[in-house]
């Protein structure tokens, strides 16, 4: 399997790639920019979210909602934003590919004319509402800030979460938001992917239509910006929980850096699943946790792996934290087995098959061509990324492991029951958490 | 693959783009014609039955056991047996101990899951066409022969008892288990699945074993297959892993029982709270009710999508919340109507204020328009192809057909049926069906911040509720 594409560059810069799969009469419009909260600075976050917001809140010649007219034409359409990029799709019936096209293009060349005070002052209040109910009023909800900002530098483009800070949404004005458009949210900054019932002699065409008199802005510059850690960083705070909570964190490869796939696979057989060493020890033998996890987060500039671990009722994060340092220690000195390796390579490689199943939404094959093609320049990456996977050696992920999971090196975080700080990792000092 | 699909990079378009009318959207073309999936179907001796769906267009198969069994089967006292019995199907089988199976399927890189609710359990395997026949076999260990052995019994248990004690944590889910129970009390669906502490600390591994032997049975059971596969093949694999699957004497199925008649506006008290969880609704109709299809409609223009009037309304007009929704939970008996909505505290009053009146508002007072109407239908119909993309959507999709004794032509039914409705149809079902005088308010909220504004609700005053109750 494959995943076969054309892509196309056109005069104003706008990357567009190309997939027919005939398998449903429908068609995946995906639409990456080049822009996420790490293009924001300190004082100024949230900003690359909110646009998302008010990306759907209508254009110059829409200047109404854009969910009407593509659900009336049968499409699902959503929208996201990481610290690295902002997607815009749709999922619409072969006959609706005009129309989702007509409003994509839009909304990237001209959106500012319908952008009003007053939609902007409503999204805003959407927004405050998105942060209460997914951080504030969640259990646990404010980890991701703590662990970033502990994590990066404060002048770090990952030193804060998407959401944005809550002071800073209510300072922004409308024409910093315009400006903030300008610069990243035009043709020379984006990718455009359409997977699915299309003729490409038709679809083409019908895409230089509607995109490429669309201006160019200035190419957007790289962003730089690095972070060490030169010891163990301990915080704690307290929140409306049940049950004490620990994150360690570390610093670890960016995304399809060397590394990347070895922390991947194994934070996997260390924290994920009922076959992963520390599910085992943790909460099937020893029983003082109720469940554990990890990831190897990769972004473009940098990664990071954590470890969570809930203490089960009468056991400590004290207790949680010497058994996941024991298995790390372990992993790092003896590497893994050979059933642990076979079983994470025919993991991957199902996982990459089955994303080949779906051509639109978040991480179907329209996504996944565009995520190649942004941040590598590469969209025909699909088999050199399963090869990444493939080529990881016992050795490889030993020595990865060993090298960036250091217990001298990272962040640990305990968020703990109100008055119940003693249930928390020692010697950590409390986080400031908004 | 062949090499005529090989990528082709970096080509810069020669000549001028044709000029677009940005005056107007573009209408639509007319609709590509789409086959909804063929189903066919065998029976084993024991009682099984065996549907399979060919989708060989990617090399992966799904495989989904139905089992009409769920939370509402659960024995008086025993809330939560059903749920903790579908978590004891992979915890072993034969020789194998509960890691071992779990390190069979990873070998298979399979994506394993079971899930419950009120009125079925299933357990979905889907792996690479390759691992089929080896997949098929575990997922017969797991349904038909599992170890329940005590000490799993008594770890996965605790792990539960555990996860209950998280939920208190989440005012979402607080409210959930709260507003079945206001609405259904004793009622077999007046429990979620997970059910409650006392229940389940009185349950006993023979309980589940109990369980398993009577309910989990060849007879109540569809395993469906989707994918790259044939079905007398699947039929085979099947007779194989499941053959030994013993009917038991006949179980007790869900009865319908008494349902209280609860107060118009309780709240649990969440002291500091930045949002109001709200619950507004009250036991409606079940799946097999004529209105089905104009219900669906009525509820879409209500609540069911993004342009909904409760969401345009509370969201993109008032800005009081990331999102509003209604649904109509349909079940095989009478399920709830309910509109949940999470607010910022200073608005749950006005929150429910308006809710309650576009709830209102749609039977009569306010009819759908043509143009919301004829969005609601297109919005039901014309993406309706996007569910059969994928072996797992399938799957699903021939899951509902065996959980709710649907025809074989149900999809093919389906946009018809939904075109046909009108505008008298919307407010005719939501008159039925929908009555303002009988919804129940649950809030899970600041009570100090948001208890004198409830007064002017004109709800009578709030029933306070403790946490802890449900």
């Amino acid at each position: 399997m494959t995943l076969s594409f054309t892509k196309y560059t056109l005069a104003n810069g706008l990357d567009v790639l190309l997939h027919e799969d005939h398998t449903c009469p429908i068609v995946a419009i995906n639409l990456w920019y080049h822009v996420g909260s790490k293009n924001e600075r300190p004082g100024h976050t949230g900003f690359a979210h909110l646009f998302e917001h008010l990306m759907f809140e209508g254009s110059q010649h829409h200047d109404r909602g854009y969910f009407q007219p593509l659900q009336g034409a049968g499409a699902t359409l959503n929208g996201s934003t990481n610290a690295d990029r902002t997607n815009y799709w749709e999922v619409v019936p072969s006959n609706a590919l005009e129309l989702a096209l007509w409003m994509e293009s839009d909304r990237m060349g001209y959106l500012l004319p319908a952008l009003t005070d007053a939609k902007f002052s409503n999204q805003r209040d959407v927004v405050l509402n998105e942060r209460r109910q997914n951080y504030e009023n969640r259990p646990y909800g404010l980890a991701p800030m703590a662990l970033l900002a502990a994590l990066f530098p404060s002048d770090h483009p990952y030193h804060w979460t998407t959401i944005g800070e809550v002071a800073d949404l209510h300072a922004v004005r409308l024409d910093e938001v315009q400006a903030f458009f300008r610069r990243y949210y035009h043709p020379a900054n984006a990718s455009l992917a359409l997977a699915g019932d299309i003729d490409p002699d038709e679809a083409l065409p019908m895409v230089r239509a509607y995109f490429e008199d669309l201006e160019p802005g200035d190419r957007v510059d790289p962003v730089d910006a690095s972070a060490s850690l030169s010891g163990d960083t301990r915080i704690f705070f307290e929140d409306r929980v049940e049950l004490p909570r620990l994150y360690m964190a570390w610093l670890t490869p960016a995304m399809f850096a060397a590394g990347d796939a070895e922390l991947d696979l194994g934070t996997d057989l260390l924290a994920n699943g009922k076959t992963s060493r520390l599910y085992r020890r943790l909460v099937f033998d020893e029983r003082i946790a109720t469940d554990v996890s990890a990831a190897q987060n990769s972004r473009e500039i940098a990664g990071y792996a954590q470890i969570t671990a809930t203490a089960a009722p009468g056991h400590t994060l004290a207790e949680i934290e010497r058994a996941i340092l024991e298995e790390i220690a372990r992993l790092a000195a003896a590497g893994p087995t050979e059933d642990e390796m076979e079983r994470g390579r025919v993991q991957a490689e199902s996982q990459f098959i089955f994303r080949l199943q779906t051509v639109g939404g978040f991480g179907g094959k329209s996504d996944q061509l565009n995520a190649y093609n942004m941040f590598l320049g590469d969209p025909a990456y699909f088999d050199r990324d399963l090869a990444r996977y493939r080529d990881v050696t016992n050795i490889s992920l030993q020595q990865a492991i060993a090298r960036y999971l250091a217990p001298s090196r990272r962040v640990t975080l305990s968020i703990v029951p109100r008055g119940r700080v003693a249930l928390g990792a020692s010697d950590s000092q409390p986080a400031v958490v908004s | 693959m062949s090499a005529s699909d090989a990528t082709s990079v970096d080509m810069t378009p020669s000549g001028t783009a044709r000029p677009v009318d940005r005056s107007r959207l573009p209408e639509p073309g007319p609709a590509r014609p789409f086959a909804f999936p063929a189903i066919e179907k065998s029976t084993l001796p024991n009682g099984l039955r065996v549907w399979t769906v060919r989708h060989p267009q990617v090399p992966v198969i799904a495989f989904d056991l139905l089992v009409r069994r769920g939370a509402s089967a659960d024995p008086a006292g025993k809330d939560g047996l059903a749920a903790l019995t579908a978590d004891m199907l992979d915890e072993g089988s034969g020789g194998r101990t509960a890691i071992e199976i779990h390190e069979a399927l990873a070998r298979l890189g399979a994506q394993f899951d079971t899930d419950i609710g009120s009125d079925a359990l299933s357990v979905s395997v889907t792996v690479l066409s390759r691992f089929a026949g080896r997949a098929l076999t575990l997922l017969g260990d797991v349904v038909a022969r599992p170890a329940m052995r005590e000490e799993d019994f008594v770890r996965v248990r605790q792990l539960r008892l555990h996860r209950l004690t998280q939920l208190r944590d989440m005012p979402g889910v607080v409210a959930d288990r709260a507003f079945l129970k206001l609405l259904y009390g004793s009622h077999p669906y007046g429990h979620s699945p997970i059910g409650s502490e006392a229940a389940l600390a009185s349950m006993t591994v023979d309980d589940v074993r109990a369980f398993h032997a009577m309910s989990i049975r060849p007879s109540a059971a569809t395993l469906v297959a989707v994918g790259d596969c044939d079905h007398a093949a699947v039929v085979r694999m099947a007779g194989d892993a499941f053959g030994g699957w013993e009917e038991a004497a006949s179980d007790v199925a869900a009865s319908d029982g008494a349902m209280p008649a609860a107060a118009s506006l309780n709240i649990i008290p969440r002291p500091n709270a930045p949002q109001s969880e709200l619950r507004i609704g009250h036991v409606a109709v079940p799946r097999d009710t004529p209105d089905y299809h104009a219900l669906l409609v009525a509820n879409t223009i209500l609540g069911g999508q993004f342009v909904s009037r409760i969401n345009l309304n509370l969201r993109e007009d008032k800005g009081f919340t990331y999102g509003a929704r209604t649904a109509f939970e349909f079940r095989r008996l009478p399920g709830p109507f309910v509109l949940q909505v999470s607010v910022q505290t200073s608005a749950t009053a006005r929150a429910i204020e308006e809710s309650i009146g576009e709830i209102a508002g749609i039977r009569g007072p306010r009819p759908v328009t043509a143009e919301e109407l004829e969005l609601g239908i297109a919005a039901l119909t014309r993406g309706y192809a996007r569910n059969f993309e994928t072996a797992d959507q399938i799957a699903r999709a021939v899951m509902q057909l065996a959980l709710f004794d649907l025809p074989d032509d149900y999809f093919a039914e389906f946009v018809p049926a939904v075109a046909q409705i009108s505008a008298d149809d919307v407010s005719r079902v939501m008159a039925r069906h929908v009555d303002p005088a009988r919804l129940t308010t649950l809030i899970v909220g600041d009570l100090d911040v948001v208890g004198a504004d409830l007064d002017a609700l004109g709800l009578g005053a709030p029933v306070v509720l403790p946490a802890d109750a449900f």
